[in-house]
């Protein structure tokens, strides 16, 4: 019993949150009792993980209704180590949103926006721990309606746009995924997942079924930004305010690859998958995914915009890894999506120190602002090292059982555009680099301090965490194992 | 808006009707069709409706704009709240059934509840909606 309200608390502290948080007074106070609710949630999520490991699975029935009448919690390795990530970069990001939202918001809008925060937040976990498709649907609008909100805020008039434009792209998602799950339900009578796992195989067959599939694989695809469908993602990351883009860069599209992995290897009976291209389709899309992406990062003129766009290409490699579809290639998709978090973060923060400092991340503004602020820049190096994939950092790990898992099918060139995705990463990290090292400083910029403490502390948090587990794969690669375990996924 | 005078009587007669037909709405729902969503769209018309014939400035005055806020927001946390209840009495989140003596009227309250909540809480922002896209055409 304990066990099922650690997972529900996770959910409904930060639903109950929210609307306490908006009537709040102006000042500190909102920002106190997000912090507060983020961190109690990092703690339950850890619980969470900690249980799942020693007890198994975790149900939890909403209202008293069993299922599959009633919305089940249905929490195994996958999810909690899902809400865990979530959790923790939501509880490292609070600490920093202090000075940058106060810098970048208007003070009339603070208490919503981080009432917005916490609404994203409940829908982000809340698509983690549910086990029901419909309920995962609710999460997923409440998740995206607070997201556009969040990116309109952005200080610059190309936020509205890019928010409507997300708004839009976003919208067209939800409703396939929505569309997709009404004709299976039309089919099975049934919207709890391990109930639709128990009777989809009796009507695999049926174009209705198969139909449902293909447009809840094209919905989220969308929601997860996977290329060609990744248009929304470059805007929306490179106008919403700094603390939002470390948030959604670091959470929202890798919820997006869980519900994807929930989908094939849970949902739907390994028939189903295996007669649809989605295998090709994944694997074509995350290699023109990669290379296009990160040829494009390297030619935009804003940083943030460059790691929007590597982040597109950094998606094309979780794409990879499920559509090679073996046990080793979905676990470096697990993996790279936990290390992503870490990276991103990490780069998305630092240049928010830097934006927080000189209000721009254009990179002729930035120019010679390294040796100005060291500490940055060394976040900057180490996060896009990680980002490049040199050994010693995250990225490493997991490229390193993407490539392993490619030449376990002696698919050479997915290797090859692994490796080559990894060297247009250096041209554009080193470009952000040289602009902050080795360009002579814009004369504005010259008396620029480094960025306050608060900023730079959970910064450096995640960058030595991508440090660290570049050395210690134990959690990552661990977790990663245990659910692909649970997944059920057989060695090809 | 000075001199329609059937407007006016005509719905300052309709509005305690649409008022009350919005709380029977509210209350009956667990009877016959209707519930909280329902109610608080027909309540907030029925404001509409006079800010519509009286004027902005009037509704504001039966309605303060920051006491919307807060109401909008009461809604979702008696919503939220009456599930936390009744974890505090052994049930899961949710679960009506332990609120009240026996099942059936525990089911009825918890029910109630909720509702009130959805209705104070779609009431609101409903108005907050409006308010907010009829006043930007003040100076």
């Amino acid at each position: 019993m304990m066990q099922g309200h650690t997972s529900l608390l996770l959910v409904v502290l930060p639903l109950i949150f929210a609307p306490i948080t908006a009537v709040l007074p102006r000042g500190r106070l909102t920002w106190l009792a997000t912090m507060a609710v983020t961190s109690i949630c990092a703690v339950l999520a850890g619980m969470q993980l900690m249980m799942v490991i020693d007890g198994g699975v975790i149900s939890y029935e909403l209202g008293g209704w069993a299922p599959p009448w009633g919305i089940e919690y249905r929490i195994d390795s996958l999810n909690a180590f899902m809400a865990l990530i979530v959790a923790i970069i939501a509880a490292v990001t609070l600490p920093y949103a202090l000075l940058s939202v106060e810098k970048e918001i208007p003070e009339r809008q603070v208490p919503l926006f981080y009432s917005a925060f916490l609404l994203c937040f409940t829908g982000l976990l809340g698509i983690t721990q549910t086990g029901d498709i419909f309920n995962l649907f609710v999460f997923l609008e409440i998740s995206s309606l607070s997201s556009y909100a969040l990116i309109s805020l952005g200080r610059r008039r190309q936020a509205l746009t890019s928010a409507y434009q997300y708004l839009i792209m976003g919208t067209i998602g939800a409703t396939f995924f929505l569309i997709g799950v009404g004709l299976i339900y039309s089919e099975t009578g049934t919207l709890n997942m391990m109930d639709l796992a128990a009777r989809l195989p009796g009507v695999a067959d049926l174009r209705t079924t198969q139909t449902g599939f293909a447009f809840i694989m094209i919905g989220f695809a969308l929601k997860l930004a996977l290329f060609p469908l990744h248009l929304w993602l470059p805007n929306a990351y490179a106008y919403a305010p700094s603390v939002i883009t470390v948030f959604l860069a670091a959470t929202a599209t890798k919820v997006a690859l869980y519900v994807m992995l929930r989908v094939l290897y849970t949902i739907f009976p390994e028939g189903v998958v295996a007669a649809t291209p989605t295998g090709d389709l994944f694997i074509l899309s995350g290699m023109f995914g990669i290379i296009s992406a990160s040829v494009y990062a390297v030619y935009q003129a804003n940083v943030k915009r460059l790691l929007a766009y590597s982040s597109v290409a950094q998606i094309g490699y979780m794409a990879l890894g499920i559509g090679l579809g073996s046990a080793t290639s979905v676990m470096a998709s697990i993996v790279h999506l936990f290390n992503h978090a870490l990276m991103k973060g990490a780069l998305f923060m630092a240049v928010g120190a830097l934006i927080y400092r000189i209000g721009s991340s254009r990179v002729e503004n930035i120019r010679g602002l390294g040796r100005q602020m060291p500490w940055t820049f060394g976040a900057i190096i180490i996060g896009g090292l990680s980002l490049i994939g040199v050994p010693g950092t995250a990225g490493f790990i997991s490229k390193w059982y993407l490539v392993l898992a490619a030449l376990e099918q002696q698919i050479w060139l997915v290797v090859a555009v692994i490796l080559a995705g990894s060297l247009i990463a250096v041209v554009y990290v080193g470009k952000v680099i040289e602009a902050l090292y080795y360009k002579p400083p814009v004369e504005d910029n010259i008396s620029v301090k480094e960025a306050p403490m608060l900023l730079l502390l959970p910064t450096w948090a995640l960058v030595l965490a991508n440090v660290y587990f570049g050395l210690d794969t134990g959690l990552s690669v661990g977790m990663a194992e245990h659910a692909v375990e649970t997944l059920g996924i057989i060695a090809k | 808006m000075t001199h329609n005078l059937i407007l006016r009587v005509v719905s300052k007669s309709l509005i305690p009707l649409i008022i009350l037909f919005a709380l029977y709405v509210q209350f009956h729902g667990d009877f016959g069709p209707g519930g909280g969503f329902q109610a608080g769209v027909i309540m907030s018309a029925g404001i509409i409706l006079y800010a519509l014939v009286f004027g902005l400035d009037a509704a504001e005055q039966v309605i303060q704009p920051p006491l919307l806020r807060i109401l909008a927001s009461i809604g979702v946390v008696i919503y939220a709240g009456v599930g936390i209840v009744s974890l505090f009495f052994g049930g899961n989140y949710l679960n009506y059934s332990v609120l009240a003596d026996n099942q059936v009227a525990g089911q009825h309250l918890g029910i109630l509840l909720v509702e009130l909540g959805v209705g104070i809480t779609v009431f609101s922002v409903m108005l907050i909606i409006y308010f907010s896209f009829a006043g930007r055409s003040r100076p």
